[in-house]
């Protein structure tokens, strides 16, 4: 197949609804990921339930929500429910297998800074908070970062910790009894990253094509790790952009 | 269409069919002015949907000041009141435009305390949720699995650890939220204040059973018959609502499930305007101060607006109750 050219950010929303093969429950966000959950549910997850914050099971959006409030996550949806069930008897039940989070700092364990960039009495920038992102790190059994790759993003230290990743070292999570397993996954716009060694510390686990490493680690604030069996992340197919750009996001609101 | 509807028949307020007059029912005004006084603590919620922005905009025309706002998501409507100046505290959980990005008065008011500082007391949503459920059900704490491991307890001490008393390690607890006040907006109540809603139910319930006072605003009010002949739509009791505000299209630009969409353009204009202090005044001025009441506002807005935001027609399928006589 000829190469196609594609969007940086059709490359992690393809990426991130590959990486739902066979997953059963995804909590989704806005943008990216609801658009990598709805690729998932039509290719390689046809069985895949979508969870909203706001208190949606089973959504089967006609449009593409434009907030995790859309109404048309509502209408035809498997079923509504509170915020108070919805955090309690599906995401702290332990019902969510994967947690798609994104942030404005993220470090070497997969902690999330989305609070403050500053001291946070006098921040220089103050950003959204947690919204339900950190129980979300804490009880969904595992999680999928979706951020693009930026030196300011990727820090050596947080300036706040909003949600908790593998926090400092492998046995941290489970010390503090946090029944979750923790970010697998940190999908980027140039690299996957996983933690998948002793000391669950991000490294560089799959290029996409034409990136190298150095260009990765440019953009990362640490001295990066990568997997012995480095992988090479094949491009976007002809059926996957179709679906993309026909079907999700005809406006082309998040994949440029 | 729902929009035609409640124009052509001249803004019918407190038209209820043959159902008997409510001490509760008042005009926005009223109910502002009887149940929303300085210095209280006012909880204006709906996650993304049913936020009523007509109650909002009362309270900033009524020039209130130093209030406590408390939502899990502020959006633009605390957004447009603390531009106003009219809080001092603002409890929350996340400080976003919805899909859109940042809250540029908020950040104006934290940043640089224009027009005035504005104390901030955070939660995540689920520690707000609980909350808003110990206040409902009068407990001191609500435990949950959240916090641990991340720096907002450090900012925020009403966030805590305890021992479990059975054994399992420590958890933590946040306290009971009990605001003053509680405005909901929903698809229809009865003259008495029995209030459907149907959508996103969020934390609405939870919040009207914490709060000292209770205001319902909803698109119809109906015969107590409609409520009682589906009643486990009903949200929140008469009894414990106060006010009843018969205010159709009063959560524009959020939505009503089943009667308006949001309107996401007006979210996307006010991300411009909202990022200069001048043009933010000058919108305040125009479509909030210089705006007698919704009817007036609604008649402003251009036509074709609401006909955008009809969502159409997705009946469920009527249920059985069965007759029991």
């Amino acid at each position: 197949m000829p190469d196609q050219a594609y969007t940086p950010a059709e490359m992690m929303i393809v990426v991130a609804a590959r990486k739902l093969a066979g997953v059963r429950t995804v909590f989704v966000g806005v943008g990216m990921p609801n658009i990598a959950c709805n690729l998932a549910r039509r290719t390689v997850a046809p069985n895949l339930e979508l969870i909203y914050e706001s208190g949606v099971y089973g959504a089967q959006p006609a449009r593409l929500p434009l907030s995790i409030g859309d109404p048309t996550l509502v209408s035809g949806a498997t079923s509504v429910v509170s915020m108070a069930d919805l955090f309690g008897l599906y995401l702290q039940r332990g019902l969510v297998q994967v947690a798609l989070l994104g942030g404005a700092q993220i470090d070497r364990y997969g902690n999330l800074n989305t609070t403050v960039i500053g001291d946070y009495a006098h921040p220089r920038t103050r950003l959204p908070g947690s919204g339900g992102a950190c129980e979300i790190a804490i009880n969904a059994q595992q999680l999928f970062m979706i951020m693009r790759l930026k030196r300011r993003a990727f820090v050596e230290k947080l300036d706040f910790v909003t949600s908790p990743g593998h926090l400092g070292d492998a046995n941290r999570r489970a010390a503090f009894g946090l029944p979750g397993a923790g970010p697998s996954l940190v999908i980027t716009d140039k690299a996957v990253l996983d933690f998948a060694n002793s000391e669950r510390e991000m490294q560089v686990a799959e290029l996409y094509p034409q990136v190298t490493l150095a260009e990765v680690q440019a953009e990362t604030g640490w001295p990066l790790r990568a997997a012995a069996n480095l992988v090479a992340t094949s491009a976007p197919t002809a059926a996957e952009l179709e679906c993309i750009r026909h079907e999700l996001d005809p406006m082309g609101l998040y994949r440029n | 269409m729902y929009w035609r509807a409640v124009k052509g028949i001249g803004w019918p307020r407190q038209k209820t069919g043959e159902s008997v007059l409510s001490m509760k029912l008042l005009s926005m005004h009223d109910a502002v002015a009887r149940f929303v006084p300085d210095g209280c603590s006012l909880a204006i919620e709906g996650f993304t949907a049913f936020i009523c922005f007509a109650a909002g905009h009362e309270i900033i025309r009524q020039r209130r000041r130093d209030l406590t706002l408390i939502r899990m998501t502020p959006d633009l409507i605390y957004d447009q009141m603390i531009a106003a100046g009219v809080a001092r505290k603002l409890v929350f959980s996340y400080l976003g435009n919805p899909g859109v990005g940042s809250l540029h008065a908020i950040r104006r008011a934290v940043e640089k305390s224009i027009p005035q500082p504005l104390e901030l007391e955070e939660y995540s949503h689920y520690g707000m949720v609980g909350r808003y459920i110990a206040g409902a059900n009068r407990m001191p704490f609500f435990p949950l699995r959240s916090y641990v491991g991340t720096d907002l307890p450090d900012v925020n001490p009403a966030i805590r650890f305890i021992e479990d008393p059975y054994g399992t390690g420590p958890i933590a607890v946040v306290p009971p939220l009990n605001p003053d006040v509680a405005i909901i907006h929903a698809q229809r109540a009865d003259a008495d204040g029995n209030t459907q809603l149907w959508g996103l139910t969020g934390m609405q319930k939870e919040v009207a059973f914490a709060a000292g006072k209770v205001i319902v605003v909803v698109e119809e009010i109906v015969p107590e018959e409609v409520i009682r002949g589906d009643p486990n739509r009903t949200l929140i009791p008469g009894l414990i609502v106060d006010a009843v505000v018969h205010e159709p299209l009063g959560a524009h630009p959020s939505y009503v499930q089943g009667y308006y969409d949001r309107d996401n353009e007006a979210y996307l204009e006010w991300d411009r305007i909202s990022q200069d202090l001048a043009a933010t005044e000058d919108w305040l001025q125009e479509w909030v101060y210089a705006v007698p009441d919704r009817t007036a506002y609604i008649e402003k807005l251009d036509p074709g607006v609401m006909v955008r935001l009809s969502p159409g027609e997705a009946l469920a399928t009527p249920v059985n109750y069965g007759r029991y006589a």
